[in-house]
This record gives structure tokens, C-alpha cells and sequence, in this order.
């Protein structure tokens, strides 16, 4: 990845939105160079996704998510490979990481109540041979997600005008 | 036996109005011409402003949190007068790294209450009565009050946008008298953006040195460069002694609250500055100063490298956005400031600045407020976010484009 795609990635990282011809006059880089960039990082699946960061506890939504460490015995040849993707496949789960530490997956699962969010764990994850054990963990408040604070209380409190 | 009369003459006649207590100097100062515009601001809502001289950016976490730690560790005395010692030391090799600027933390280096301060200090220490004063405008709206208020004239010497605002040498020979005592600095420039480099510096070192004047340089922005790096006027050949270096930490850092600032320079200078500062203001804040040391660490200087390329982005974006509207607009080598022209529309700083509020609801500074050469121009600060730099371009593009139809 050369410097102009870094610079890209930090500014599109900020706000997915911003367009080529913004891109290029905020580096002070052709936009043909930027567009190619974008180009390039899309292709290379560097760029995955553009997203939007959705603060769901401010929309009337009962959603619950759960981190879920698990257990498990890697398979002969694939290590985690495969029971991770066994698991990531399903699409109540949000993220699957592999860990070090005292267990191996961090699962992120989403739905729609505690009950299911349960029954997932339950039926899906634990009975999955290789599974050797899962402890979950509701969480409560997301304060922080992927650098960016939710309740940002540090406006802008400058006087309009000043020295 | 004295009679009532008597006693009553001895009593000199009271004054007529609260103003004729005031003396001549404070009286004579007027009010800040960017307060002036602040009021008129303030009575609107909705309105984006260019108008702010100070960082968008919160000052950086680590930095905050330093100052708290040292609040709660008990640390709520005075410090030396010049300022923590270690903060001296960091500020020396601060110095040193960036700009090439070499000083003795014991003697030459003064922690003050913002730069604002080190600049009264050294106008305080500098000026005798009827000295001259010259100030290269347009600038800095303290300098000139200042002198005033230190019994000093203060001459302004015109600087141009053809010339990128720079400091001319004829300008400068022109302006000098006898009486010339002081050249106040400040490159790179608020309000224009303006810089200096090594080639620009030579032809002021020799009158400086002719005409046998002390420098008092303004260095608050040396951060703030892109492109070509920050040229000190102390480093410049036989000028180190001949300077007095003021800088602080509210504009690279993000601290313009914190109040902290600091002077360098020879030490009999730096010495009476000190004396000044000891018995008006003892010394800056203990945990402003714990923020600074923490500002300068290894982790604040990628902040404040951080918070820089913002700055360059935004400038681009800010210089382009004034061309494509049509408003000629030379391109500032530092600070965070674009200092457009606004001529082509036959308006007045001040006219356009008071209709581009109430038409557009956008707020920026007339240029006259910073003197000579100000007129016709427009301060437009860029430290604000990219959403709000392109609106606030957006409104300025509808508003010149709807005079043009009338
Ligand atoms: C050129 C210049 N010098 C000095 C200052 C004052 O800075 P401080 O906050 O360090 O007092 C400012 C602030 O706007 C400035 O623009």
C-alpha cells in the first residue's frame, strides 16, 4: 500500500461519505490519483465496506448484544479455521475474533431479546463438537465503537469570534 | 481653627465622569475591533464561524489528564517565577529539535501566562517614552495597544497580498527614524497566514542590525507551516541576541485556555522580564505548566503533528473553495488563517463581514481590524471541521453570487 492510499484511508475512516474530488483537495493530490486509490483499495478488499456507526440505543429498538468467549479444540490441519467460520457464518453473530489468552473465539452476537440471544448459545455455539466451553457477557452501554464516542460531550465551545 | 471652606478647598475639584478617572493611556485605547464584530455575532443563531483565532481541537487527552494527575497528587503551589525548571529544560530542547534555537533554561527562558503576556513584558521592558515602535501590518490586533499602553508609538509598516504578505525590506527602511527602538514580528502571520523563509529573513537581518534595533518575534504559530519549515528570526546570523522569541502552547497544542506561554531571549531581557512578571503575576499556573511538560513529550508531539496535517487539509480545501467562488485568495504558508480579498465585489471589509452575517449566517473578521493593509480582505479561520468549512463555503459562494445579480 503506498502513502496516498494511507492518507485516503484516514480520510474516508472519518466519513465514508467524503467523494474523490474532496479527498483530492483536502491532500492536494489529482483527483484521477485519488479515484485510482479508491479504486485500488476497493479491489484489494482493503476498503470491505462503507458503513454507517448507528447509535442503536437511540432508536426504539430492543436489541441486546453479547460477547461470548469460547473454548475449543482447534482441528488437526485447520486449527481454529474452521469452527471459526462454522461459527461466523451465522448471521446473528457480529464479529468472531481469535484470541490469546485463557480462550480462543470472541463472539459478538446480536438479537432481539435476552431469550434469543440465549437460545443462540444454547443451541447453535455449545453443541458444536469442538466447542469446549462459552461464558457470555451482556453488554449493558456502548460508550466507544471503532474510535468513536457515542456522547460526545466535548463540543465546540469557543466564543464565534476571537483573537 | 480651619473653616469648613477652607477644608473644602484643599479638596481638588471632582471629576465629572467615572471615564476622567481613567488615565490618559487606558482612555485613550479603544476596543478590540474583533469584539466589536463579536457582539454583533453573538445576537444571531444558526451562524458558522471563521471568525474563531483559536484550535478546534480539544487539547489532547494525555495532555488533560497530566494536569488532573497532578492536581490530585497536590500540586497547587507557586512555582519558581521563570516557571518549573523541567519545564524550562523541555522547553529549551523543544526549541533546539524544532527550530535550531539554542538557550540557557536557567537564565534565558521565562514561563509566562500565555504568549500574551511574554509580548507585554518585553514591550514593558523595552519601551521608553516616545520610542518607536514598528509593527508590519496587517497583525496581531494586540501590538499596537500594548505599545500604547507602554508609552511607546507604534508605527505600522505596510505588507502586501502580492508580496504574500511578507515583511519588505524597502517598506521596512522607510519606516524607521531615530526614534525606532523595536521591530515586533510575527511570521507566520496572524491574520494573513503569511510566512518568512531564510531568503526573505536576510535583507531584514542587515537593517536590523544598521539600524541597531531589538527584535521581539512572535513565533506563536512556528508549528503551523506547510510545506517549507518555520524559520526562526533569532536563528538567523548575529540575530539571537538582537530577539526575543515569544511562543506559548495555545496554538500548536490546542491550549489557549490554559494560559501558558513562554519568552526566550538574552539573558538581561529575559531578566527584566522577569522582574515585571514576579511582581505583577508571580508566575504562570502549576498545573498549566504540568500540561505543557506533558504537551512537549514524546506522545504530545505526534499530537500536535496529528492536529497539524488536519490543519493543511483544511487549508486546501479553504483556499480552493475561495477561488472557485471567484474571491482572489493568496495561499498562507502557515497559521490557520486564509485572508481572502473581497475587493472584486466593491464592498468594505466591514460591509461585507456585517451583510455575509445577517445574509448568510456565516461570521468572519473584517480585515481593517488588523491595520494597514487589512482592508479589502477577509480573515476566515480554517480551524473548524470539513462539514462546516464546506457549508460556510457553500453560503459565501450564494452570497457573492447573489450580489453579482443585483
Ligand atoms: C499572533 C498571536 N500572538 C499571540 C497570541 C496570544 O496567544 P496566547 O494564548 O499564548 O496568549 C495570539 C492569539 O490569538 C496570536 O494570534
Amino acid at each position: 500500500m503506498n502513502e496516498l492510499q494511507l492518507k485516503v484511508l484516514d480520510l474516508l475512516k472519518e466519513d465514508a461519505r467524503r467523494d474523490a474530488e474532496l479527498i483530492a483537495t483536502m491532500l492536494g493530490e489529482p483527483v484521477e490519483a485519488v479515484k485510482q486509490a479508491i479504486h485500488d483499495l476497493e479491489n484489494d478488499h482493503i476498503i470491505v465496506k462503507y458503513a454507517t456507526v448507528v447509535n442503536w440505543s437511540k432508536v426504539d429498538d430492543e436489541k441486546v448484544t453479547a460477547l461470548i468467549e469460547v473454548q475449543i479444540t482447534p482441528e488437526r490441519g485447520r486449527g481454529f479455521e474452521g469452527i471459526a467460520e462454522r461459527i461466523y457464518l451465522y448471521p446473528e453473530v457480529k464479529s468472531v475474533y481469535l484470541m490469546s489468552g485463557d480462550y480462543d473465539l470472541l463472539v459478538e452476537v446480536e438479537g432481539k431479546n435476552l431469550k434469543e440471544v440465549a437460545a443462540f448459545v444454547s443451541n447453535k455455539l455449545s453443541p458444536i463438537d469442538a466447542v469446549l466451553s462459552t461464558k457470555t457477557f451482556f453488554i449493558l452501554k456502548k460508550y466507544k465503537q471503532d474510535g468513536i464516542i457515542f456522547e460526545e460531550n466535548e463540543g465546540d465551545h469557543r466564543l464565534m469570534i476571537s483573537p | 481653627m480651619i473653616k469648613n471652606e477652607e477644608m473644602h478647598e484643599a479638596v481638588p475639584a471632582r471629576r465629572d465622569s467615572m471615564s476622567a478617572y481613567l488615565s490618559p493611556l487606558a482612555n485613550g485605547i479603544k476596543p478590540s475591533g474583533i469584539r466589536r464584530f463579536f457582539d454583533l455575532v453573538s445576537s444571531r443563531k444558526d451562524v458558522i464561524t471563521l471568525g474563531v483565532g483559536e484550535p478546534d481541537f480539544v487539547t489532547p487527552w494525555h495532555v488533560r489528564e497530566a494536569a488532573v494527575y497532578s492536581l490530585e497528587s497536590g500540586k497547587t503551589q507557586y512555582t519558581s517565577n521563570a516557571g518549573m525548571p523541567e519545564l524550562r529544560e523541555a522547553i529549551t530542547r523543544y526549541l533546539d529539535d524544532s527550530f535550531q534555537l539554542k538557550y540557557d533554561p536557567a537564565k534565558e527562558v521565562l514561563v509566562t501566562v500565555g504568549g500574551s503576556e511574554a509580548i507585554d513584558l518585553a514591550l514593558r521592558v523595552l519601551i521608553s517614552p516616545g520610542d518607536e515602535i514598528l509593527i508590519p501590518e496587517p497583525c496581531y490586533i494586540s501590538y499596537s495597544p500594548i505599545t500604547t499602553l507602554s508609552g511607546g508609538k507604534a508605527v505600522g509598516i505596510e505588507t502586501f497580498a502580492k508580496d504574500q504578505f511578507k515583511l519588505c525590506a524597502d517598506e521596512l527602511r522607510a519606516s524607521i527614524t531615530p526614534r525606532s527602538k523595536v521591530l515586533i514580528l510575527c511570521y507566520p502571520s496572524n491574520p494573513t497566514g503569511g510566512i518568512m523563509t531564510y531568503e526573505d529573513w536576510l535583507p531584514i537581518t542587515k537593517i536590523v542590525e544598521e539600524n541597531d534595533l531589538i527584535v521581539i518575534s512572535d513565533e506563536i504559530y512556528a508549528e503551523l507551516t506547510y510545506g517549507t519549515k518555520h524559520v526562526s528570526f533569532a536563528s538567523m546570523p548575529g540575530m539571537r541576541d538582537r530577539t526575543i522569541v515569544v511562543s506559548g502552547f495555545s496554538k500548536a497544542f490546542a491550549m489557549t485556555g490554559w494560559r501558558l506561554g513562554y519568552a526566550c531571549g538574552h539573558p538581561d531581557l529575559i531578566g527584566a522580564m522577569l522582574k515585571v512578571h514576579q511582581y505583577t503575576v508571580m508566575c504562570a499556573p502549576i498545573m498549566a505548566q504540568y500540561a505543557g511538560l506533558e504537551a512537549l513529550s514524546e506522545h504530545g508531539l505526534e499530537e500536535k503533528d496529528r492536529m497539524i496535517e488536519s490543519y493543511n487539509q483544511r487549508r486546501r480545501l479553504v483556499v480552493k473553495g475561495f477561488r472557485d467562488i471567484g474571491l482572489e485568495c493568496h495561499e498562507p504558508q502557515g497559521a490557520f488563517y486564509a485572508f481572502p480579498s473581497i475587493h472584486s465585489t466593491g464592498l468594505t471589509s466591514e460591509q461585507f463581514a456585517q451583510r455575509l452575517l445577517e445574509e448568510a449566517a456565516v461570521a468572519a473578521v473584517p480585515g481593517d481590524v488588523f491595520g494597514l493593509g487589512g482592508e479589502g480582505h477577509l480573515r476566515c479561520s480554517y480551524a473548524t471541521s470539513v462539514p462546516q468549512l464546506t457549508e460556510a463555503l457553500e453560503r459565501i459562494g450564494r452570497f457573492v453570487q447573489s450580489m453579482k445579480q443585483m
